[in-house]
Formats: structure tokens, C-alpha cells, sequence
């Protein structure tokens, strides 16, 4: 059934590839694969189990002289991510439906890896396996920017590329060390690895081999350089795959291969690493508060919002782990929305300077409406997805530090500074000669957005569904953690 | 009648909805007309809670954020209390949306106007019926996005939307307080649901450190949404919004959401002396504070607003000495004849075609017959004249204050003076005198249609006779206001507990009454007899009357030390910090690489990402060898 989940997308992204160049098909191929994706993944929900903890788990040896399987399997945090991951892969691929990417065949295919990819990673119980997907996704992701990117595409993402592999290269050490840990024939598999017995001085340079790979996808303070220049510089579809999925992977690495593997080395080092999430997330706050570009905006906003994330997760509480799982989804559905309005400006207006922008709610009102619902559940108000996840976050990290939660709390006054500033900017006011012939939003636009908006919704409104399917894992991780501890 | 409780707020917001998203199909006057209906209905079924409820309910419909051990219900809290609020939320409420549709006829917003005001009723009536403080919470913000889009309704002056901002800001600001309070609260009781809070607090003693930790920040919460210094000046700003929202959301309804949250919570603040002695003394200065500065105002919606600002530090006095029922009885009064004052105001600016400076009114008596009556009973009301409404519910603030201090007395009655003395100054230069405006302006002088009187008249009977809800116990053994909130409210412990004497409250009454008198006298013939008009340029103002015509500076000051210094740092930040030194020393990092392997491309291309790429390709080419190999 996951294999399915995980191979599926890479045949459709051999099909698509088939399709010959300069024909429109292959967007239409990539975008049946995805919502067939999106299906199957929703008829797992529905066979999903969740007090049952980890379940369809695939077991089959891989490279048995080194102790390497295939082993797949998925709890309540697995599941949760795989759903964003579907939900939102057919999304970006109708997102770019308006744009005429050169070469679409191998685009749309690289997008299809991507997700096999980001779901293998989002399944993975077995430490190579894991690896293995961690890099495969850098792949499609990589040559997408540099291939349809911006100007500057070449310097940014070998940037990017080096910054991230550098990340992964500490944590494949990490990994193997702790192979070589493993009694008799060594494996990887992630019960042997959680059932090691480390000193506390190992734990703690595991926890930081870790650690930083993850800190640098998140990324997390003050790791994070690389992603302002990559998500304005990618072409959209990238950018929102860069931070609404792939992102996650960085959050889930955290959750699932950092914080039960070396419990003593948390201990030691969580508060260092909620200090950074806490730090970023002010400092990104501020960045974002003098940026001129929109798009450059989201993605410092990205960094402040993945910043109280990660300080909730390390708070070690359950409200904080829950808002954490809810807010990966939200900060998922809003990132990408904000990112799609920030395209449809961009491609309307060929600017995305705000200064230069103006009055766009005058010809375009349905426009802004869906800017506002998006901007709203951005800053958290309550009702909205945004909401769940901040609260349950400040919570959590309440509990861990009051100080810390006052401070990472200022994020609900900075954020609604910068984005209602920017809202402003771009669309109050008188209309300018730029912005007269902003044409509201065509129905393609709306395929994407209105979904969006319903699970804006759906989460602030009844969280229960998702609530519920993370929180028994959730409590099973933690008394791990805490068992050990 | 408990079953269609959901009803009250669902109502209005399938109003919102269906006026929301279908705003074109709603011709004429539609869109008005069915805003005005839902809210109808709500009061209705209010009406018949108020009628049929004997003690408090709670109503559970489902779960909403359920988390270990933290659960929070979609509940509502229906008790005195709360009644009260949705009594004055829908009934004053759909007295403001029926204005409405005379006042914002002529605007091609009509239709979305409506709609923000219905979500801005259901987020209200959230804000007053949740029986969780989440759920309050989720008003509470909710009704702080509606003043957000109803001051910024008219989106293409950009003034309008620098005042929309900075009400949401600095709400968001009292909001964090608010907010940390709530988690304080659960991390103390183990519950947000004010029934196990509540329960929990009775057994408490008084000055437990965590209660008044409590107390304090849900207390920041009330300084940002009811305008208390410091964080009122967002208030006055938010004029720019239509005059009915004035009326409604930052007059009658909305800004007094910070002391329904303490009425509420009144269990915890009674065990929280410090805190309640905090209360006062914010309520206190800025009663008087803004008292001044209505002084000097020359807007006619800016002498109500800081009015609004004065009256709402007064409710926080009467809870400061523990007088929770007399703060909502002022509450109450207060929503009746300001929204009145404000509706009449806007009538006034209708007339005058947008027009909002007093010093180029003048004379209007005679034009505007009903909306000069109904004015002058306003004036009366809030002046604190008998047998007005605001004369029953001031002095029995005055009297509270009086039994616990004499200088809050004393403070409290020199501010009751200056808002006789601001609002008979208003209500002269409007009205008397002759004619200040523009011959366009005298040309189209029109008394208001009756879809914006009849509300007027309403609100101007309710502001006359809502006094006599709670007589003071010189006239009568009933306190019906009192006595009907009683079982809701607790007395506390840290006050002196006393009636005021009939002999005191005697002398108050007649004392008021005639200062007020020669006040008015005074007034009158500086204004009318002598028909002096504050001067149009600043030039002539007096030292003292320019401070206070720029409301002592508050804002500059506050653009100084806080707006500018965040935008230096955060440039600080990204110019320095994130783009020199951070990024700065990851690319000499790069750099070195790159040296190294300048050194490398003797031999080879040197491009490093194609081979890290090429060998990560071949890592997983010789695995898949590996498996498919075996």
C-alpha cells in the first residue's frame, strides 16, 4: 500500500517524461498522477488506525550484507504529512498551469520524483532508506531551480545545493555511526537505532550532526541564509514545494530521527535549540518588516513561523508536538497560497516590489478577498488554521519556559505588522496606472485557492479529524523521549 | 428557548455569508434589510432568555481543540451576565444596522458593509457567549478584524488604512497579553472552561502571585481592546470608519468587551487586590487624561471618541473598587446614549456633506430639528444629569469610588465636570450661534430620513429612561440592574464594604447638580452669548490648548520610541546582521571550498555542485545495482 503511495508518483513521472516535447500533455499527465495520488492517500486515511500507532509497515531487506532494508511504515505523524504532501502536490502542479515552462515534459516529471521522494522520506523506517529519499528529493528540486529559476539561479542554488548537502553529509556520518553501534550485524533499522544505549557525550554530538542537517532545511536560525535568495529565486512550483513540503522534512527529521534517538543528547542541548527557534523567529519578524519584495517578505515570515515550530516541538509537551503537527499542515496550505498570490501579482504585474504596487482590490475584490483570508490565517487569527497551531505552539512552549513564549508570542504582533503593511501596499489605496489593468482572479486561479481556503477553515473550525490521527503517536514519542530521558 | 441559542450568533453570520459571497445579487436595499433582519431575530430570542432563564446554562455543541489534557468545547455560557451583553449587542446593534441603511444608501459599498457588520455581531456575540476563554478569545480577535475592515471600509484613502492597522496592532499587542494569560490559566487550573477556572479560584485566598499574574495580562488584553492607556490611541483613529461604526463597535459595543471580560472573570480579580488597585488607577488616568484632550477637539467624532475613551476608564474604575454590576449598568447606559451621540453626530456630518469640523458648523438647531433633540438628551445623559440615564449609573460610580477613597472621588468628579464642560461645548458650537460652513454646504442642510431618526428616537428614550434600571437606594429598596446580576458576581474581600449613606448621596446628587448647572450657564455664554469659535488657525492657539489639541504628543512620542527604533533594528538585522555577518560567513566558508577546489580543476571541471550531485547519483545507482544485482 505505501510502496504504492511512494512508487506510483515516480512511474507517473517516467509517463510524463515519455510525453513528447512541446506538447501540453504533460501537465494534464502530471496533474491526474497527483490527484490519483491524492485518492489513494485519502483511502489509506480511511483504512488508518490511529490508536493502533504505526501500521502497513513493508519489510523486505535491501542490501542485506549491510544490514539496509526497505522498510516503510506510517503512525499518525507519518500519515499526517503524506496527506499535506498529496493535498498539496496536484495544487502546485494546477498552480503553474498559467505559466509556459520551457521544456514541460521533464518539469512536471521532476515535480512527480519530488513527491515519491518527500513521501518515501515521510515513511521511512529504516536509517538509509531515509537517507536515501532525504537526497533523492534535493535532486528534482535542485534542477528545477536552476533550470527555470531567476536571474541569479546559477550562484543561488549551488548555494543552496552545497548549504543543503553539507547538512545531510553530518547527519549521513551521524547515521552510520550509530550503525556501527548496532550489536551483531549492524543495521539500520529504526527500533535497533532508538534502543541504543549512548553515552551522553555521543549523544551530544549526534544530536548536533542532526540537529544542524535539519536546522538547514528548516531552516532554523542561524542556519537559514540560504533560503531567503532560494524561494525568491525558484520558480514558484519550486518555491512552493521548497516551503510547504520539503520543509517539513526537516521538522519530521527533528521528530522522528532526532529527539527519540538521543534523548540525553535533548537534554543537554533542547534549550540551545529552542533559544535559536526563539531567536529566529524575532529576528526573521523584523527582517520581514523591511523587505520590499513580497516574495522576499514570505519567505523571512517562513522562517519566523518555522522558528515557533521548532521551539514547540523541542518544548517536549504534547500541546506543543500537536500544535507542531498542526501547524506543519497550516503553515503547508497558507506558505503555498501566500506564494501562489505572490505569482499571480508577479505574472500580472512583472514587479513584485510593493512600493510599486497599489489599490489592486479596486479591479480586482475577488482577488483580495482571497488574499485576506490567506493573510488572516497567516497571522493566526482565531477560526483560521494559523490559530490551532500558534496557540497550541505557545502553549507547549509555555510550559517550557514562560519567557520564552513571551517572546516567541511577539510573532502575533510583528506578524500582523508586516503583513497587514504589505496587504496595504499592495492592494489598498487608489489604483495606479500599473495596477488598473490587474484582472481579477480566472477560474483556474480559483481550483486552487478555494481548497485552500477550505482547509483554512476545516482546520480552525474542527481540527478534531487531524488532531486525532497524530495524537496517539504523539504521546507514544514523547513517553520515548521522556521514558528515557 | 435554550435550544435555539446557536441561533443568536449563527444568524448573523449566515447573514455575513450570504450577503459576503453573494454581494451583487443584492440589489437596492437588500443587503440592509436582511443584516438588520438576522439581528432582529438574535434579540428576539435574547428577549426570551431574559424572560425565561432563571440560572445560569452552559450549552455544549462540540469538541474544538481537544489536546491531552487541554480540552476546549465550542460552548456557550448563558447567564446575567452574558444576557445583558446580547441584549445590548443585538438590540443596540440592530438599531445602528437599520440606521445604516439610510446613512450608507448612497455608498457602492452597501452590500459589503453589511456584511462586516453582520460578522462583526457574530464575533461579538462569540466574544460574550463562549463559556471558555479560547472561545472569548476567538471573539475577541474576531471583533478586532471587523473594526479592522469597517475603519479601513473606505480602502482607497490610505489615512483610513494606517488608522485600520494600527487598531488591529495595537490590539494585537493587548491580545499577547491576553493570550499568555489564558495559558497561565490553564497551566494553573488545568482548564480553560470558566466553570472549572471559577471553581478552582473560589478556593483560593486572595494575593496568590499567579492569580495576579493572571489577572494582569488578561488585563492587557482590556487596555488594548478598551482603549486604556497606554494603549488607547488607536481609538480616536478609528473615526475614519462610517460614523455607524463608530457607533456600534467603538462606542457601544466592541471597546467595552475589556470590561465584560472582567466582569466574567470577576471571581479571579476578587482574589487579585493589587491587580484591582492597578485597574483603578489606569481607569482613573485615563478618564481624566482624555477628558482633557475632548477639551480642545475641534471633529465632532473626535470629541466623541475621546469621550468614549473617558467614559470606558470610569467602567474600569467602578471594577477597580469591586463594583462589577455598576460597571456593566455604566456599560449599559453608555451604549444607549453614545451610540445615540454618534448616530446623531453622523446625522449631523450627513447634513453637512461629510463635513466633521464644529468650527465650521453653527446653527444647526433649527435645520435639524429631531436629530438637535435627540443630541441634547444625549448631551444630558452623558453629562450626568437626573433623571438621564448616565446620571444614575455615573453616580453610582462616583459614590463606589467615594466610599473607598476621597482623591479617586475628587479626580472622578473633576473629570464628570470636564465632561459637562466638552460636551455642552460641542453641543453649543454645533447648534447655536449661525451658520460657519459654505454656501454649498447651508444649500443642501437636510434634516436626516426616518430610517436614521426613528433609531435616534429609540436610543434617545433608552438613553432618558435607562436609569431608572438601577435607582439608587435613596429612591428605591429595588436595584433591578443589581439584583439581577447579583448571582454572577462576587464582592471583594480587599474592599470596604459599605453603602454609601443617603445623607452622602444626597448631597452628591444636589451638589452635581448644581455645578452642572452653572457649568452649563458658563458654557453657554462663552459659546452662544459671546459666540466664540475656537480659531481655525493653530497660530492662535494658547500654549496649554495646543498640547492638548495634539493629544499631548502621545503618538509622536510613541512614533519615536517605538515605531522608528523597531524599523532601525530590523534594518539593522538585515542589512548587518543577516546579510554581512551570517550570510557573510557562510560564503567565506564557500569561498574556501571554492579555493580549494580552484586547485582541484587542474585536473577537472571544478564544478563542485555537478559532482556532488554525480556522486550522490552514483551512491544510489550502485544501491539500486546492489538490490536488483542479488
Amino acid at each position: 500500500m505505501i510502496s504504492l503511495l511512494i512508487f506510483f508518483p515516480l512511474l507517473a513521472a517516467v509517463a510524463t517524461m515519455l510525453v513528447p516535447q512541446g506538447a501540453k500533455n504533460a501537465k494534464l499527465v502530471a496533474l491526474t498522477a497527483a490527484v490519483l495520488e491524492f485518492i489513494l492517500s485519502i483511502a489509506i486515511v480511511f483504512q488508518f488506525n490511529p490508536a493502533a500507532g504505526r501500521q502497513f509497515t513493508e519489510d523486505y531487506w535491501w542490501v542485506a550484507s549491510l544490514g539496509i532494508s526497505y522498510k516503510v511504515g506510517m503512525d499518525g505523524i507519518s500519515m499526517l504529512l503524506v496527506l499535506l504532501t498529496t493535498f498539496l502536490v496536484p495544487l502546485i502542479i494546477l498552480s503553474s498551469f498559467r505559466h509556459q515552462y520551457k521544456n514541460p515534459s521533464l518539469f512536471y516529471s521532476l515535480i512527480l520524483i519530488m513527491q515519491s521522494a518527500l513521501v518515501g522520506v515521510f515513511v521511512s523506517l529504516d536509517g538509509f532508506l531515509f537517507y536515501v529519499f532525504w537526497e533523492l528529493a534535493l535532486i528534482p528540486i535542485y534542477l528545477i531551480c536552476l533550470m527555470w529559476g531567476g536571474k541569479d539561479r546559477v550562484r543561488i542554488t549551488l548555494k543552496f545545493f552545497i548549504y543543503t548537502l553539507f547538512g545531510s553529509l553530518l547527519m549521513l556520518v551521524a547515521l552510520i555511526y550509530l550503525y556501527l553501534q548496532t550489536p551483531g550485524n549492524h543495521t539500520f533499522d529504526i527500533n535497533a537505532l532508538y534502543s541504543l544505549h549512548l553515552s551522553a557525550s555521543e549523544q551530544s554530538w549526534i544530536f548536533w550532526a542532526f540537529f544542524i542537517a535539519f536546522a538547514i532545511k528548516m531552516p532554523v536560525f542561524p542556519f537559514h541564509t540560504w533560503q531567503p535568495d532560494t524561494y525568491t529565486d525558484s520558480p514558484t512550483p519550486g518555491t512552493m514545494l521548497l516551503s510547504g513540503i520539503m520543509l517539513k522534512m526537516g521538522i519530521y527529521g527533528v521528530i522522528r530521527w532526532l529527539l527519540p534517538m538521543v534523548p540525553l543528547g535533548v537534554h543537554e542541548w533542547g534549550t540551545t535549540a529552542m533559544i535559536l527557534s526563539v531567536i529566529g523567529v524575532v529576528y526573521a519578524s523584523c527582517i520581514a518588516l523591511v523587505q520590499k519584495d513580497f516574495k522576499r517578505l514570505i519567505a523571512y515570515s517562513s522562517i519566523a513561523h518555522v522558528g515557533l515550530i521548532s521551539a514547540g516541538i523541542f518544548s517536549l509537551t504534547v500541546q506543543g508536538f500537536q500544535g507542531g503537527m498542526i501547524q506543519m499542515l497550516s503553515h503547508g496550505i497558507n506558505v503555498v497560497g501566500m506564494f501562489f498570490i505572490a505569482d499571480i501579482i508577479m505574472s500580472r504585474m512583472n514587479t513584485r516590489t510593493m512600493s510599486e504596487l497599489g489599490g489592486i482590490r479596486n479591479t480586482a475584490p475577488v482577488f483580495a478577498t482571497f488574499f485576506v483570508i490567506i493573510l488572516l490565517a497567516t497571522v493566526a487569527l482565531p477560526l483560521t488554521n494559523g490559530f490551532i497551531g500558534e496557540f497550541l505552539l505557545i502553549n507547549g512552549i509555555y510550559q517550557y519556559s514562560t519567557w520564552m513564549a513571551a517572546v516567541a508570542g511577539l510573532t502575533i504582533i510583528l506578524g500582523a505588522v508586516y503583513m497587514l503593511t504589505a496587504y496595504q501596499k499592495i492592494s489598498l489605496g487608489e489604483k495606479n496606472k500599473l495596477t488598473e489593468t490587474f484582472s481579477d482572479i480566472t477560474t483556474s486561479e480559483k481550483l486552487v485557492l478555494v481548497p485552500l481556503v477550505v482547509m483554512i477553515f476545516w482546520i480552525g473550525i474542527y481540527p478534531k479529524p487531524f488532531l486525532d490521527i497524530a495524537e496517539p503517536s504523539v504521546k507514544a514519542l514523547l513517553s520515548v523521549i521522556h521514558g528515557a530521558g | 428557548m435554550l435550544q435555539l441559542v446557536w441561533l443568536i450568533p449563527v444568524l448573523p453570520l449566515i447573514g455575513f455569508l450570504a450577503i459576503g459571497l453573494f454581494q451583487k445579487k443584492f440589489t437596492g436595499k437588500s443587503a440592509g434589510i436582511i443584516a438588520s433582519a438576522t439581528v432582529f431575530i438574535s434579540f428576539v430570542i435574547s428577549c426570551g432568555l431574559f424572560f425565561q432563564l432563571s440560572s445560569a446554562q452552559t450549552i455544549d455543541y462540540f469538541d474544538w481543540i481537544n489536546v491531552g489534557s487541554l480540552k476546549i468545547p465550542i460552548s456557550f455560557l448563558i447567564d446575567p451576565v452574558s444576557i445583558v451583553m446580547l441584549l445590548i449587542i443585538t438590540g443596540v446593534g440592530f438599531l445602528i444596522h437599520v440606521y445604516s441603511i439610510g446613512y450608507m444608501g448612497h455608498d457602492e459599498g452597501f452590500a459589503r458593509f453589511f456584511s462586516y457588520m453582520n460578522l462583526f455581531i457574530f464575533f461579538m456575540l462569540i466574544l460574550v457567549m463562549g463559556s471558555n476563554y479560547v472561545l472569548m478569545f476567538a471573539g475577541w480577535e474576531g471583533v478586532g478584524l471587523c473594526s479592522y475592515l469597517l475603519i479601513g471600509f473606505w480602502f482607497k484613502n490610505n489615512n483610513y488604512n494606517k488608522a485600520a492597522n494600527k487598531a488591529f496592532i495595537m490590539n494585537r499587542m493587548g491580545d499577547l497579553g491576553f493570550l499568555l494569560g489564558i495559558i497561565l490559566i490553564y497551566v494553573t487550573f488545568g482548564s480553560v472552561r470558566f466553570s472549572e477556572v471559577f471553581s478552582g479560584a473560589a478556593k483560593l485566598p486572595d494575593n496568590q502571585p499567579v492569580i495576579v499574574a493572571i489577572t494582569m495580562l488578561l488585563f492587557i488584553g482590556a487596555m488594548g481592546k478598551s482603549a486604556q492607556i497606554p494603549l488607547y490611541t488607536w481609538l480616536p483613529d478609528a473615526m475614519a470608519g462610517p460614523t455607524p461604526v463608530s457607533a456600534l463597535i467603538h462606542a457601544a459595543t466592541m471597546v467595552t468587551a475589556g470590561i465584560y471580560m472582567v466582569v466574567r472573570s470577576n471571581i479571579l480579580y476578587s482574589i487579585a487586590p493589587p491587580t484591582l488597585e492597578f485597574i483603578t488607577v489606569i481607569g482613573t488616568a485615563t478618564a481624566i487624561f482624555s477628558a482633557t484632550i475632548a477639551l480642545t477637539q475641534t471633529d465632532i467624532k473626535k470629541v466623541l471618541a475621546y469621550s468614549t475613551v473617558s467614559q470606558l476608564g470610569y467602567m474600569f474604575v467602578a471594577l477597580g473598587v469591586g463594583a462589577y454590576s455598576t460597571g456593566l449598568f455604566h456599560v449599559t447606559t453608555h451604549a444607549f446614549f453614545k451610540a445615540l451621540l454618534f448616530l446623531a453626530a453622523g446625522s449631523v456630518i450627513h447634513a453637512m456633506s461629510g463635513e466633521q469640523d464644529i468650527r465650521n458648523m453653527g446653527g444647526l438647531k433649527k435645520k435639524l430639528p429631531i436629530t438637535h433633540f435627540v443630541f441634547l438628551v444625549g448631551v444630558l445623559a452623558i453629562s450626568g444629569i437626573p433623571p438621564f440615564a448616565g446620571f444614575f449609573s455615573k453616580d453610582e460610580i462616583l459614590a463606589m469610588a467615594g466610599v473607598q477613597s476621597k482623591p479617586l472621588f475628587i479626580l472622578l468628579a473633576v473629570t464628570s465636570v470636564l465632561t459637562a464642560v466638552y460636551m455642552f461645548r460641542l453641543y453649543f458650537m454645533t447648534f447655536f450661534g449661525s451658520f460657519r460652513g459654505t454656501h454649498d454646504q447651508e444649500h443642501h442642510l437636510h434634516e436626516s430620513p426616518s430610517v436614521m431618526t426613528m433609531p435616534l428616537i429609540v436610543l434617545a428614550i433608552l438613553s432618558a429612561l435607562g436609569g431608572f434600571l438601577g435607582l439608587p437606594s435613596v429612591f428605591s429598596e429595588h436595584h433591578l440592574f443589581k439584583n439581577y446580576l447579583s448571582s454572577s458576581l462576587t464582592v471583594p474581600s480587599s474592599v470596604i464594604h459599605s453603602e454609601p449613606s443617603h445623607y452622602f448621596e444626597w448631597a452628591m446628587i444636589l451638589v452635581s447638580i448644581i455645578t452642572l448647572i452653572i457649568l452649563i450657564a458658563i458654557t453657554y455664554n462663552r459659546y452662544v452669548k459671546k459666540g466664540y469659535v475656537t480659531p481655525l488657525a493653530e497660530i492662535n492657539f494658547s500654549k496649554t490648548f495646543k498640547t492638548l489639541y495634539h493629544k499631548y504628543y502621545v503618538d509622536e512620542i510613541y512614533e519615536a520610541l517605538i515605531v522608528k527604533p523597531l524599523y532601525w533594528l530590523s534594518d539593522m538585522f538585515y542589512k548587518v546582521f543577516d546579510l554581512k555577518i551570517i550570510d557573510g560567513t557562510v560564503n567565506s566558508v564557500n569561498k574556501g571550498v571554492n579555493a580549494a577546489s580552484s586547485t582541484l580543476r587542474l585536473m577537472q571541471t571544478g564544478n563542485i555542485g555537478f559532482y556532488i550531485f554525480a556522486m550522490v547519483v552514483g551512491v544510489i545507482l550502485m544501491l539500486i545495482y546492489n538490490l536488483y544485482g542479488k
